[in-house]
């Protein structure tokens, strides 16, 4: 077993980087330099981490860098931190979108308070990918909310206010249902076991319950989970909130805390209460299908570039569904690389977005055409992003679609079927939105824009990196996602339903 | 020959109130014989001086009742458990901070003399009563002596109409619930055979009443007194008049010792005294509850008046601190009890806050006064801020905790449904705060006047900032002690 005090530092470090930023409103420009500083030393912290991850300690089911302090006893509250390869995915997207996210947010850099509030919320994600206890997990879900509420509303666009309350009263509301769930598992783990109150992973998995309490439990979770992922029909926040946020607040909001529902469900819900699954399989998959076919359809018609990645998130998010609660391994694994690649390929999709936007100061399609002209690079590096969103083989979007959907064929062949026309739908909408703003003969403010600069062009380096390495070699990141899933798995279908 | 026998008096149980009934009468005395007027830092040092003294006693108290168990003395009627010494206690410190508070207000508005010090420390002195009152008569003194204290502070405001207002709305609504509260009573020491609360907890445990109708129309009454108190849906309606006209000072001081005294009081009664009608007055409790939380926070949210928005708050307070007598047990005890213990600093601290935006003349409450205060004081903005996000019920504050003991003790006590609905009341208030907080960090208003913060009042507010954040990030001590209360509860 690893030292914990790894993980510590890691949800620690960009807390103090975000008092230091917080510190420095004096000096011009200090704050961000304290930001980028930060976010660099997370990010080699990371990948220590991720090169030290041993997922064979013994008794520990494939989780390392354990350990549980007790901070108070009548709550149940601990310090309770562990790391598994589902996790440890997680937390190495949550550096690089911070990374990102900074860097594509230059034009804050004078801003103090966005950077503090940027690095906080890093924190407090972090904490809860790091988290294996069910309070701490709920705590710091709960927490990220304060940071994006800030970052939305302080730095949106014109309706940012609205899409900030309206985003902070939809999680609110569905973390209502967890935090009423999570007492309630934990009282009958109590009563179970005696002893403390205590919401332990290894613990709560455990409690012995009748299949109908794991129903309501897993229907209360699914709630908080599907509104944070989002999941049809809880959607409706997202596409406003994407919309107003600043290029910043979409990549966290899109790239990671969306991971929060799809990480939870996975974790929590279908960790904790497999009882539940086979009722609640076919309504999360049926879900998951209508989020994916109705987002794309959505994606096709809609006037705004950052509403489409909205949509188009909706459908991705459908496809992470549908592989973690399909019941096979290959899609569950395809299921967290999904959360990964999404990841990287929507925090390109927002860089880009952002970049038209500073030189436009608009992202709505009707107003953008023939950008391939004055802008060559920004069009391929449009592409290259679109094209692993659609699942090109050889990118990554491919791989993790791929195993989704042959996953779920093995177990639930016609919802793979129709989530099969996802894939299409994907491809129609993203074309045609290259189309209609890259194609085409450019006029008057669309002829004057300049092409990427070179600062542009390296923040999108990695992004470019990941998304064609993981398409042509995935097997160092499947081979840490495999063992751990496969314990999640045997956990939930003793019998082997994996196929 | 009838001889009047006195019963026996355990003074150390009594010291908290008699501390401050003392010094009331000496600040009376004083301010009657000297001439002029008593000089403000004076008065305060003085009030300030006997509630740290009370609160004080209650490490006294606290180590005897650790010693010797609860006990009660004069004839059964008062109290010394846990529960009392720690509530006692909070009530102690609340006026601390409420006189801090009330002193740079003073000066501000010209008030001079020491009736307002006389007020709240006789109105504190029947707080503590009802904290340990463990008889129906000595509960509705102690009401009615904490009462009429605030009847008088809310009118303190002369130059204001509105404050006349509040006041004789607050003495009318208030003297019907008193009223209903004392029919109640009687009712119920027809029905039980006694007015003190433990007599009746063993009469109804030794015996089934065949017709309960006497008990349940008592008992019904009483909870309808109680309701008034706290300001519970649907007996709330004068709560938010009231918190708009009373100074704001006052405002604060009442939010958190009212609360305190009239909880403590409720749940002896209801938890106590009639533990055995569980299943009567659990379902009253429930509309109760789901009624304040969702009201209180819905009426909140169309508020523009910042002290009519915090009443509605503390009505939505209200019915979380229900959700604890819910329960009905040691753990739900302990979760009411650490619920006041965090509330009444940040109630306290809030309003001091409120206070100092309301300027001169005590009028400056609309919401707009708020925009871009914390980007023009960050010190000033950020602690409002974090006060408000500890009243929403954010994590690594006090409130989360608070909120966290409540709704675990009502899911464990089979309320599992009554916790959701609560916390959707808690999601729905969650907004009108957060507009508050926005407004705070808008970017306007830049010129708009600083707000002076005086000393006094900066540390309290520094006080309720600090005990929210640290306690909010480590709440073992506070949880245990407010266990360890309830442990040592009425025998």
């Amino acid at each position: 077993v690893h030292s914990s005090l790894w993980l510590t530092v890691l949800v620690a470090l960009p807390l103090v980087g975000a008092v230091v930023a917080g510190a420095l409103r004096r000096r011009e420009g200090a704050a961000y330099v304290a930001g980028v500083v930060t976010a660099g030393v997370e990010l080699v912290l990371t990948a220590v981490v991720v090169v030290l991850y041993n997922s064979h300690v013994a008794g520990a089911s494939t989780f390392d860098f354990a350990s549980r302090h007790v901070l108070a006893a009548p709550f149940g509250l601990a310090w309770d931190v562990a790391l598994d390869g589902i996790s440890l995915l997680l937390v190495a997207l949550t550096s690089i979108v911070l990374v990102l996210a900074l860097v594509g947010a230059r034009d804050r850099r004078r801003e103090p308070a966005f950077v503090a509030w940027l690095l906080m919320l890093t924190s407090f994600t972090m904490g809860s990918f790091v988290a294996h206890d069910l309070l701490l997990f709920f705590i710091f879900f709960e927490l990220t909310l304060v940071p994006s509420y800030f970052l939305i509303a302080q730095w949106g666009a014109r309706e940012a206010g609205r899409a900030a309350l309206k985003f902070f009263i939809y999680t609110f509301t569905g973390s209502a249902f967890l935090f009423v769930g999570a007492l309630y598992l934990a009282f009958l783990h109590q009563h179970q076991a005696g002893g403390d109150l205590t919401f332990a992973y290894g613990a709560l998995s455990a409690t012995v319950m009748s299949r109908s309490s794991a129903v309501w439990l897993f229907g209360a979770f699914a709630v908080a989970f599907a509104v944070k992922s989002p999941i049809w029909p809880l959607h409706t926040w997202s596409p406003l909130t994407y919309a107003e946020a600043p290029t910043a607040g979409s990549i966290e909001l899109s790239a990671l805390l969306a991971k929060l529902g799809s990480y939870g469900l996975l974790r929590f819900a279908v960790g904790l209460l497999p009882l539940a699954l086979t009722t609640m399989r076919p309504v999360l998959l049926t879900l998951a299908v209508i989020g994916i076919v109705y987002g794309s359809a959505l994606a096709c018609v809609t006037p705004d570039l950052k509403r489409l990645v909205a949509y188009s998130s909706l459908a991705q998010m459908g496809f992470i569904t549908l592989g973690v609660v399909a019941g096979s391994k290959i899609a569950m694994v395809g299921a967290v690389l999904l959360m990964f690649n999404h990841g990287v390929i929507t925090a390109g999709f927002f860089l880009l977005i952002g970049f038209v936007e500073r030189r436009r100061g608009t992202a709505t399609i009707a107003d953008l055409t023939g950008l391939q002209g004055p802008a060559p690079v920004l069009a391929a590096l449009f592409t290259v992003v679109m094209l692993a969103s659609i699942g090109l083989p050889g990118l990554s979007g491919f791989v993790s679609e791929y195993l989704i959907l042959i996953g779920t064929f093995a177990t639930h062949a016609w919802w793979a079927v129709a989530a099969t026309f996802g894939v299409v739908l994907a491809a129609l909408y993203l074309l045609w939105v290259y189309q209609r703003v890259f194609h085409g003969r450019a006029a008057g403010e669309n002829a004057q824009i300049a092409d990427a600069t070179t600062s542009e062009r390296w923040v999108m380096v990695p992004v470019v990196v990941l998304v064609v390495v993981l398409g042509v070699f995935p097997k160092p990141v499947l081979d840490r996602i495999s063992p751990s899933v496969q314990q999640l798995i045997s956990h939930v279908a003793p019998a082997g339903v994996s196929k | 020959v009838i001889g009047l026998v006195l019963p026996s008096i355990h003074y150390l149980a009594i010291l908290p109130i008699s501390i401050l009934f003392v010094a009331a009468l000496v600040l009376l005395v004083a301010s009657a014989l000297i001439r002029g007027a008593l000089s403000r830092t004076l008065t305060t040092a003085f009030t300030l001086a006997a509630s740290l003294a009370a609160a004080a006693a209650g490490i006294w108290q606290w180590s005897y009742v650790a010693g010797h168990g609860a006990t009660t003395t004069i004839a059964h009627a008062i109290v010394l458990d846990g529960f009392a010494v720690v509530s006692s206690a909070v009530v102690a410190l609340s006026l601390a901070l409420a006189t801090l508070v009330a002193h740079d207000w003073s000066k501000r508005e010209h008030v001079a003399g020491a009736e307002y010090h006389v007020l709240s420390l006789a109105a504190a002195a029947g707080a503590i009563l009802m904290c340990q009152a463990n008889d129906l008569v000595v509960i509705f003194l102690g009401l009615e002596i904490l009462s009429i204290g605030l009847y008088v502070l809310v009118a303190f405001d002369r130059q204001r109409a509105t404050s006349a207002e509040a006041a004789l709305k607050y003495f009318l609504l208030g003297g019907f619930a008193s009223a209903i509260f004392i029919y109640g009573a009687a009712l119920v020491y027809g029905a039980t055979g006694s007015t003190n609360l433990t007599s009746m907890s063993y009469f109804l445990g030794s015996n089934t009443l065949l017709r309960p109708g006497l008990l349940f129309a008592g008992g019904g009454l009483l909870m309808v007194g109680f309701a008034f108190k706290v300001a519970v849906v649907p007996f709330h309606l004068w709560s938010p008049d009231v918190y708009q006209g009373a100074p704001t000072p006052v405002t604060g001081f009442m939010a958190s010792i009212v609360k305190v005294g009239a909880f403590v009081a409720f749940l002896r009664v209801l938890v106590s005294a009639l533990g055995t009608q569980m299943d009567t007055w659990r379902p009253i409790l429930f509309v109760l509850i789901a009624a304040s939380t969702l009201v209180g926070a819905s009426l909140g949210l169309v508020q523009r008046n910042i002290k009519r928005m915090l009443a509605y708050s503390s009505i939505n307070h209200a019915g979380f601190m229900l959700l604890g007598l819910y329960a009905g047990d040691a753990r739900g005890s302990a979760a009411t009890l650490f619920y006041l213990m965090t509330y009444a600093p940040i109630v306290v601290a809030s309003f001091a806050v409120v206070t100092l935006v309301g300027g001169e003349g005590d009028e400056a409450h609309s919401i707009t006064t708020y925009r871009g205060l914390a980007r023009r004081q960050p010190w000033l903005g950020g602690a409002l801020a974090v006060l408000l996000l500890s009243q929403l019920g954010a994590p690594l504050t006090t409130g989360f905790y608070a909120k966290f003991a409540v709704l675990a003790a009502s899911v464990d006590a089979g309320g599992g449904a009554l916790a959701l609905i609560a916390l959707l009341g808690a999601a729905i208030a969650a907004s009108f705060y957060l507009r508050w907080v926005f407004a705070l960090y808008a970017d306007e208003g830049r010129d708009a006047p600083r707000v002076a913060v005086p000393p006094a009042t900066g540390l309290v507010i520094v006080l309720g900032v600090m005990l929210t954040v640290l306690f909010g990030l480590w709440p073992g001590p506070l949880a245990a002690l407010s266990q360890h209360a309830t442990v040592l509860f009425t025998p």
